[in-house]
């Protein structure tokens, strides 16, 4: 089976920063199968819709999952709520993931807020080939920083109001680096940024995109974003793809910002 | 074991659970978790003569006890449903309902010609689809609407005809009989109530299309409500859903009136729901010793 519905144990939960919730499950054989990128539709008991996480780290050896999540509205509130020894219903793995490629190239990961979570595994992978560009709202809301840094990722932090970091932009630092291939997951008007940048450049870009969705396997069409579609006649036509079955990883060439 | 088979229209299906339009897709996405023949039938996504590209995002919204969308009828069109998703969905031992949205008579008798040349089960005839201007909510929310197109449409259909009513009437047992009495062969309902939500800190409605269509636990009682109305007043079968996710539901809409039931929006949240579903009407029928789910229909004693 492509993906499944399980009950994972949580052995432990930590508070990343005000609001954000690192959980760490026993997820089976579904830690073997997971990709980096993917994520798993989370059941939130009494509510209509589970909720979209994606997956910020995994153990195959320990079949181990690692999500994190922030407060954003009752249903992470209640996910929030979750503790060490209760199990969490997930539906996964979902989605595509990203498509890592050759670790020894030079990799640019640029993250964004609650963005910066399913950068974590695929940085580990590219280790210190790997130049990881991180942005916040300020100190108090940086998360994972060190285990970047443990990953031996070459860290740039940037945050909002310049309480830690670079004051401003994540995307100014975007000319101190000459990656191979760029990895971005963030708000869209980071994304755009990132995709310009690298379409400018010539570097292959994939952008992990997030929606509001509802069936997490690609039937009920609800996370629709707009992307280019090739067409008969060899040109490209604008249509809606979905971020749960076409992604959420997309090559930032096909998305329409 | 009780006999869970159902006949509506002369189709037999295996047992009354049905997949509603547009929560399950052409059925491919399901197969992960169990063959699709633990249905009776599948209601697939609702086609329209040419491929639609559906409505902007954000498309849904979450609600208290429900959800809203706002698809917009996103579809590869008829002949592509034609030729690439009912062949395969006729090898896997469940019934095929085509739902058929159109933005104008012609196009529903067109499609309707076109699927009455194919081995589909059954065509659903969606003239409640609140989410596009012109998806055929404008043919379903009068009586006289219903009575046009479900005739007009009678004439190029030799399948068995299922009407898809929207709750968003005055007089729902008004709607039913039109439908009846202009040949529909069965009505299946409630589709979605049109609702709004609004996100307070932006003041926009979370859904781009402002308005969307409501449907989960939060509108059973409507539906138990409209489908008992409904089955009042006329003699077809009725396929009843809205809000249906554990099976004391299904048990409920069927004493209401209801010879089959459609289960949505809780594939979501459960996509096992069908087989817990059956299981429990099963053993519900047989620790009420009725040897047929046919036996539940319509058996409220109201007061």
């Amino acid at each position: 089976m492509k993906y499944e519905v399980k009950q994972c144990r949580i052995l432990q939960k930590q508070e990343l920063a005000k609001g954000i919730f690192s959980f760490v499950v026993d997820a089976g054989a579904l830690a073997q199968k997971a990709k980096p990128g993917q994520f798993a539709n989370i059941l939130v008991p009494g509510k209509t819709l589970r909720r979209p996480i994606s997956i910020c780290d995994m153990d195959a050896q320990k079949q181990t999952l690692r999500f994190v999540l922030e407060i954003r509205g009752e249903g992470t509130q209640i996910l929030a709520g979750f503790e060490p020894g209760q199990d969490m219903d997930l539906l996964a793995p979902l989605g595509n993931g990203f498509d890592v490629g050759d670790c020894n190239r030079k990799a640019l990961f640029v993250g964004g807020g609650i963005g910066v979570p399913p950068l974590l595994h695929p940085a580990k992978l590219f280790g210190q080939h790997a130049t990881v560009a991180l942005g916040f709202r300020s100190q108090e809301a940086a998360i994972l920083i060190d285990d970047f840094q443990q990953a031996g990722c070459n860290v740039l932090i940037a945050t909002d109001d310049g309480s830690l970091g670079h004051h401003g932009l994540v995307t100014e630092y975007f000319g101190q680096v000459q990656p191979d291939v760029i990895f971005a997951c963030g708000p869209m008007p980071m994304l755009k940024a990132v995709s310009e940048f690298a379409e400018q450049k010539g570097i292959p870009c994939q952008v992990s995109l997030e929606e509001r969705m509802a069936c997490g396997i690609g039937a009920c069409l609800g996370c629709a974003c707009k992307v280019y579609r090739p067409t008969e006649d060899g040109g490209m036509s604008e249509t809606y793809g979905h971020v749960c079955k076409d992604g959420p990883v997309f090559d930032s060439r096909k998305v329409i910002f | 074991m009780a006999d869970l088979r159902v006949t509506i229209a002369g189709v037999e299906f295996d047992n009354p659970l049905i997949a509603a339009s547009g929560t399950f897709g052409f059925g491919r996405e399901y197969m992960e978790f169990y063959p699709l023949s633990t249905l009776g039938g599948i209601s697939c996504k609702g086609i329209t003569l040419k491929e639609r590209a559906g409505n902007p995002p954000p498309r849904i919204a979450e609600t208290p006890s429900g959800m809203l969308n706002a698809v917009g009828l996103q579809n590869p069109g008829v002949d592509h449903f034609i030729q690439e998703d009912l062949p395969w969905l006729k090898t896997q031992g469940t019934k095929v309902i085509a739902n058929i949205a159109g933005n104008t008579p012609e196009e529903y008798c067109e499609m309707a010609e076109k699927l009455s040349g194919t081995d589909v089960d059954m065509i659903e005839l969606n003239i409640s689809c609140p989410n596009v201007k012109q998806g055929g909510v404008q043919f379903g929310t009068t009586c006289a609407g219903v009575s046009d197109i479900t005739a007009q449409v009678r004439k190029h259909c030799t399948k068995p005809l299922m009407v898809k009513l929207s709750p968003n009437v005055a007089d729902i047992a008004e709607i039913a009989a039109a439908a009846e009495a202009s040949g529909a062969d069965a009505i299946s309902m409630i589709n979605t109530l049109t609702g709004m939500r609004i996100d307070i800190h932006t003041r926009r409605p979370i859904i781009r299309n402002n308005t969307g269509g409501l449907s989960g636990p939060a509108i059973l009682p409507v539906a138990v409500r409209m489908v008992w109305q409904a089955a009042n007043r006329v003699k077809i079968p009725i396929v009843g859903m809205g809000g249906v996710s554990r099976w004391e539901d299904a048990v409920e809409l069927m004493l209401a009136g209801a010879s089959a039931i459609q289960i949505g929006t809780a594939f979501f949240s459960n996509p096992y729901a069908p087989i817990e579903i059956l299981d429990g009407v099963a053993k519900y029928l047989e620790q009420n010793q009725f040897a047929s789910v046919t036996e539940l229909t319509g058996k409220v004693q109201a007061w």
